[in-house]
């Protein structure tokens, strides 16, 4: 396992350096959105009005608190992010990655053959912020740059954040084909049939 | 006391325990998983620990919501009959749900079904959702409040069984939904259980289970016994906290039960993640309180 500190724009030769259950710590733009966002890019095929190459893009549907004053332009402050559900966008995540160019996807919980196989093609990495942790996330941007594609609500719009030392990422998935939480569910599925077995006969409460 | 300012004092002191909530874990819940941080000391899991507990004291000292996600507001109340302000609790709850997102701030979650657009202050068609009790003789309202967030809400199903499926049933579907969904919920997660007739009864009782402590026991042994059977038969899968794997899976398993139909065996499964932000309050008909799941707290 190794750990790694990145920069964005992200390069095709990083992301080649690392490895599933590597870590990273990324600094620069990361931008959020879920299941709305990949809808509109993929399914209604409209492009982001944010250029996303060599980006990273966050599952996360933040807590936000407008801070301008009356008047003057549109100004917020990061209350609380943390990753959501990223099997949720699996439908559409290649895809999402060969339209924009994102090379760092942030989220929590695996995704599944799609986004693999769209990670080796399009040389992009999934990787995982601890889940429930969103104070820690958001000290760990700096600004928050501006939001667009308000209209789907504030956990689904696409906000621009500027990020300082953002992790621990878990590299769950690389640009090699492996995927640490498939995995992992093999060995709790063989866990789970041991664990199935042992209970035979103990819960008989109807003679 | 005149009845908007009952519906005032009230909103307000919701709305406050409300924000409490979101930032601060029950007791019961941080003992739990200071227990498991010292037992998970391989692989990633030690790091994600000390991740998750600077996350409560951040949450703590800056006052935030500890998880963005903080869920569709539930409320579940146990009315005491002679409770004196009967008609107006309904309101203060949905006053104190505008109150508590625009302030604490809380994340605003409810979107209209068919419509699909996001109210913006959380208020929607039955959301907050209230369900309701009435407990005799009493004159106090007891509020239980629930942030049902999204990856923690997604394991949960009901479902009817054939009798002859059995307990072990019940045991292999927990077993099957929690390796399959487990690891999008947070874990190490509490599982709540309901047994029953009819799937909605079973569904609304495994949700109840989520609100009696961690480490409790179901009084009917023979349900005690399945609630350890399980919580060892899931730590043994050893999801970890996230899902990376580790020597345990879940914070503990809490089973309820009502009577069943002789032909059916319903199930149903809740499970609450780590940031289980369950809060109960017992309100006195003078708005004094006592906020037993938070010792301590001042609101
Ligand atoms: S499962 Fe719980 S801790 Fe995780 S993101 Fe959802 S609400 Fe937050």
């Amino acid at each position: 396992m190794s750990t790694f500190e990145f920069k964005t724009p992200v390069s095709d030769e990083d992301i080649r350096k690392v490895h599933a259950g590597d870590v990273i710590y990324l600094t620069g733009d990361i931008v959020t959105g879920r299941d709305d966002v990949h809808h509109r890019v993929v399914v209604s095929d409209k492009m982001p009005p944010i250029e996303l190459a060599g980006k990273a893009i966050f599952h996360a549907g933040p807590i936000m608190k407008k801070i301008s004053a009356e008047g003057e332009p549109d100004k917020y402050k990061v209350i609380s992010v943390g990753p959501t559900t990223s099997m949720r966008m699996e439908k559409a995540q290649a895809e999402f990655l060969a339209k924009t160019g994102v090379k760092i996807i942030i989220g929590k919980g695996g995704m599944g053959p799609k986004t693999t196989q769209g990670c080796i093609d399009n040389v992009a990495i999934h990787t995982i912020f601890p889940g429930g942790c969103a104070v820690v996330a958001a000290e760990e941007i700096v600004d928050c740059e501006g939001v667009e594609w308000l209209d789907l609500g504030m956990p689904e719009a696409m906000w621009k954040l500027k990020a300082e030392r953002f992790g621990p990422l878990i590299v769950s998935i690389d640009s090699y084909g492996n995927n640490l939480i498939e995995n992992n569910k093999i060995d709790f599925n063989t866990r789970k049939e041991q664990a199935l077995a042992d209970l035979k006969g103990k819960l008989n409460f109807m003679d | 006391m005149s009845e908007v300012s009952a519906r005032e004092q009230l909103s307000r002191l919701v709305a406050s325990f409300m924000a409490y909530s979101a930032g601060h874990l029950p007791e019961d819940v941080k003992t739990r998983l200071a227990q498991m941080k010292q037992i998970e000391n391989e692989g990633f899991a030690p790091d994600i620990y000390n991740v998750m507990e600077k996350n409560m004291q951040l949450a703590d000292s800056l006052k935030r919501p500890s998880c963005q996600d903080t869920g569709i507001p539930q409320f579940f109340a146990r009315v005491g009959s002679k409770w004196p302000y009967m008609d107006i609790i309904e309101d203060a709850l949905i006053d104190a749900v505008k109150n508590a997102t625009s302030n604490a701030p809380l994340r605003p979650n409810a979107v209209e079904v068919f419509e699909e657009k996001n109210t913006g202050n959380n208020i929607g068609t039955h959301s907050p959702w209230i369900d309701w009790e009435i407990v005799k003789d009493s004159d106090r309202l007891e509020l239980y409040f629930y942030m049902a967030g999204g990856g923690c809400s997604l394991p949960g199903f009901s479902k009817v069984l054939m009798p002859l499926e059995g307990y072990e049933g019940i045991a292999k579907a927990v077993f099957d939904q929690m390796t399959t969904y487990g690891v999008n919920a947070c874990p190490p997660c509490l599982v709540g259980i309901g047994i029953a007739g009819s799937s909605e009864v079973a569904a609304k009782l495994s949700k109840k289970a989520l609100l009696r402590q961690v480490g409790s026991h179901n009084p009917n042994p023979k349900a005690a016994q399945m609630e350890k059977l399980i919580e060892d038969g899931l730590n043994f899968i050893g999801l970890g906290p996230g899902g990376f794997g580790g020597k345990l899976s879940v914070m503990g398993v809490n089973i309820e039960q009502a009577s069943r139909h002789p032909a059916t065996l319903a199930m149903g499964l809740s499970t609450a993640c780590w940031a289980h932000r369950r809060a109960g309050i017992r309100i006195n008909p003078d708005f004094t309180y006592d906020f037993f799941t938070h010792k301590g707290a001042v609101l």
